[in-house]
């Protein structure tokens, strides 16, 4: 197995970076170029960059990030927010990113995924999934999405998507740790990679939840802070962790 | 200096092979016959990719035949091979002996930096398909990772997005260009 990743998440909007509660009170915490090359710099294994404001005129100014992110940055990126046809995804491949991810769309139209993965290849399609207690939410985690978290993970995989994103909304933001239970359950019932998201407080969550997944997705015990990832990298060794 | 071309075939992200080439001071150009080095990226699916070389697959062919250097990223890897399993079998350009098959991995796609030998170096692999070839001159944990065979290189991981490690792999690659 390739080693396991961390991977910091970027939440953007109107082309900066920025922070909110639950994608309300949003305020400006920085440029995604600069902050995404600091954390390349600082050992990240590949970014991921999610446009909260997911309006259809923001895939237009999302592309324009990730040009620029592909001047400077030199790992591979993902970007997600408001893609809902491969026309948006062509877009932002073009533009440099390595892989898209969809959510709310492909609970919507699951073909998306299929017509995805043809004209893009599996590696670049990611598919996100909100999950708590079980199940699946869906819009920026507001509405259950009427699907088991363990059985959508597995028709996302049927129908060709390369790779899951597992956010556990219940852990998300607590710090209280990853949902080692749902992501071994997704490990056990499917055989793409998983990254797992929700719940980082500590260097051992992290530990624990890349024994179950392929990669860690790292927002809140970051605060957008480089350095952090510096220090969680030498954490992460010392537990014994085999980082790149 | 030295320049370099990309042999396009289809959508996907071309543009950070064409960024890294340029990072090192290399001219893009046009001319996939005369430039120093062509490179075969790797987006999408064999199918679609051998359809969308169209002409540029002779060119290929005969840069191969004069002992031209090409570079063979992911699946531009897998197409230079005879034939590849993938969209239920397609030829390749047939200028490395051998074939691309469906990956034997514990987790498919293999996602992610793994360690190349020999060098010990980690690159960024993203592929479902491999390539089966007497070429190979590299592994990454038992798949090939690098093949070379007359004036083509081949590699699975992606130079490109492989940080430091790969701008210097593609630094090799262009002074032997």
């Amino acid at each position: 197995m390739p080693l396991p990743r961390l991977i910091p998440c970027l939440d953007v909007a109107g082309g900066r970076v920025v922070k909110g509660v639950r994608f309300r009170q949003l305020r400006d915490v920085g440029d995604p170029v600069e902050l995404g090359a600091a954390y390349s710099d600082g050992g990240a294994d590949e970014l991921v960059f999610l446009d909260i404001s997911a309006t259809i005129t923001s895939t237009v100014a999302a592309a324009g990030v990730a040009a620029r992110v592909a001047e400077h940055v030199t790992i591979p990126f993902t970007f997600g927010g408001g893609i809902r046809s491969v026309a948006d995804a062509t877009v932002l491949l073009e533009a440099g990113a390595d892989k898209i991810s969809v959510n709310s769309a492909a609970l919507a139209r699951p073909e998306l995924i299929e017509e995805l993965a043809r004209a893009l290849g599996s590696q670049a399609v990611v598919v996100a999934i909100d999950t708590e207690g079980g199940r699946v939410r869906s819009h920026a985690a507001t509405r259950d999405a009427a699907r088991d978290t363990v059985a959508w993970a597995q028709e996302c995989e049927q129908r060709g998507a390369g790779e899951l994103l597992v956010t556990s909304i219940d852990r998300d933001g607590t710090q209280d740790g990853y949902d080692l239970e749902q992501l071994a359950a997704l490990r056990d019932a499917v055989s793409l990679p998983v990254i797992a998201s929700g719940g980082a407080g500590n260097a051992q969550h992290v530990a624990d939840a890349l024994q179950v997944s392929q990669a860690a997705l790292l927002a809140s015990i970051l605060h957008e802070n480089p350095a952090r990832l510096v220090s969680l990298r030498a954490e992460l060794k010392e537990l014994g962790v085999c980082l790149r | 200096m030295k320049t370099v071309a990309i042999a396009r075939y289809g959508a996907g992200n071309v543009r950070s092979v064409e960024l890294a080439v340029r990072r090192l001071g290399a001219e893009m150009t046009d001319d996939l016959e005369r430039a120093d080095l062509a490179v075969l990226p790797g987006v999408g699916s064999a199918r679609s990719a051998m359809d969308g070389l169209g002409p540029a697959a002779d060119v290929l062919r005969a840069r191969q035949a004069a002992g031209r250097p090409i570079l063979g990223i992911c699946l531009g890897l897998q197409l230079a091979l005879d034939e590849s399993e993938e969209d239920g079998g397609v030829a390749g350009l047939g200028i490395v002996p051998g074939r691309a098959v469906r990956l034997q991995a514990e987790r498919v796609p293999r996602i992610g930096w793994a360690t190349v030998d020999p060098g010990g170096e980690a690159y960024w692999f993203a592929h479902s398909y491999e390539a089966v070839t007497d070429a190979t001159v590299a592994t990454s944990e038992g798949h090939a990772a690098i093949v070379e065979h007359g004036s083509f290189v081949g590699v699975q991981f992606h130079p490109e997005k492989s940080g430091v490690a790969g701008q210097r792999f593609l630094e090799q690659c262009l002074s032997r260009g």
